[in-house]
């Protein structure tokens, strides 16, 4: 199992990127798995939770995000759902054509973070609020 | 306040990098690496005792490193061949990583070395997500392991760039079905070779040798589908997933 692995890896990223952004508190952290990318998302989320303890990250929730697996032959212009276990030969024309749309992410999407700044203004306040 | 921010980084981002500077490295030295993944006991270091041999025959400077989780029986055994062997023991670690391979080539892999032969922990799931450096990533299976192999863990198949049948000298005997094997292995992995050996019976060994020297010499390798890069990012997808929060106790 080496969800441990790759759970200590997204900790030790968001940990450098919150360093850098001054960040004080992650509260979660967004993450997409594709259908191929080899990860269990459960044993990954039980692994992420030991990983995130005495880090900026503690208690922090991680949302992981399915990403399905699809494929697509070109010459057939066919796309399809490649499935588990996937299927990567063209299922029209049998040739070794296919490419992969999406499937194998495993990437940090975004975090959620307590960073300590003011909140930035999108208006001017008006009176009642000076 | 409390913002979200968009990150957009790989997971493995700091392997992959890792992976391509040692890659990159060991060329310059004129080293190729042989990433050689399989279940336990599918017969990697039976292959890579009589590999190491013929090497040594035909005058190629090879060397071996082997991974386990205990014991120095595989480096004990490799080393009769007379090459250069070094044991790593992972202290239960499923896999092997970029940056933990470099640490131990420091010292040790000898000047010289055209071919370096990393036999990876046996396992089928945790060593396919690493990037090694290598330049010809082997995925065993033994006929005995059943046809099926290739469809019940599809990602170290599909990304392999050569596909090795073990023991073949006892197919008979297991009832291997051969054709069903490989038409596994093209669902996964569709254009991949695949080589039938026999550590034993002395089948297919020039062939695996001949593929990892010609890697070596810039030969074109086989890109698995499911290792190409995709066509377009995902984040250019105008349809959206549902985002499944993983519950927490």
């Amino acid at each position: 199992m080496h969800e441990m692995s790759i759970a200590m890896a997204v900790v030790g990223q968001v940990e450098e990127a919150a360093r850098t952004a001054g960040a004080t508190a992650v509260s979660s952290v967004r993450l997409q798995v594709g259908e191929l990318a080899g990860v269990v998302p459960d044993a990954l989320s039980f692994c992420f939770e030991l990983a995130c303890t005495g880090t900026v990250l503690e208690g922090a929730e991680l949302v992981a995000e399915p990403v399905p697996a699809r494929a697509r032959c070109e010459p057939c212009a066919d796309e399809w759902a490649v499935g588990m276990p996937p299927q990567l030969s063209c299922p029209v024309c049998g040739e070794p054509t296919a490419e992969l749309l999406s499937g194998r992410e495993l990437q940090i999407v975004s975090v959620r973070w307590e960073d300590g700044r003011p909140h930035e203004r999108t208006r001017e306040p008006i009176s009642e609020e000076r | 306040m409390c913002r979200v921010v968009d990150l957009q980084q790989a997971v493995l981002a700091k392997n992959d990098a890792s992976a391509q500077s040692l890659r990159a490295e060991l060329a310059a030295r004129g080293t190729t690496v042989v990433n050689l993944l399989s279940s336990p006991g599918s017969g990697k270091t039976a292959l890579l005792e009589r590999e190491l041999v013929l090497a040594r025959e035909r005058g190629v400077p090879v060397a071996a490193l082997t991974a386990d989780l205990a014991t120095e029986n595989d480096a004990l055994r490799l080393a009769r061949s007379g090459v250069p062997v070094k044991q790593v023991l992972t202290d239960g670690l499923c896999h092997l990583e970029a940056g933990m391979l470099g640490g131990h080539l420091d010292g040790w892999l000898p000047e010289g070395t055209r071919l370096l032969f990393v036999e990876n922990v046996g396992n089928l799931v945790c060593p396919a997500s690493y990037d090694l450096g290598e330049s010809l990533r082997v995925v065993l299976a033994s006929v005995t392991e059943g046809e099926d192999k290739p469809l019940k863990y599809p990602t170290a198949f599909g990304l392999a760039h050569l596909v090795v049948v073990t023991k073949t000298d006892i197919a008979a005997a297991v009832d291997f079905d051969e054709a069903a094997f490989r038409a596994n292995v093209q669902q996964v992995n569709p254009g991949v070779e695949v080589v039938l050996t026999s550590a034993r019976g002395g089948v297919g060994l020039g062939a695996l040798l001949d593929r990892a020297l010609a890697a070596g010499e810039g030969a074109a390798v086989h890109t698995p589908v499911m290792a190409a890069p995709p066509a377009h990012t995902h984040t250019d997808h105008t349809h959206t997933h549902a985002a499944v929060a993983q519950t927490r106790p």
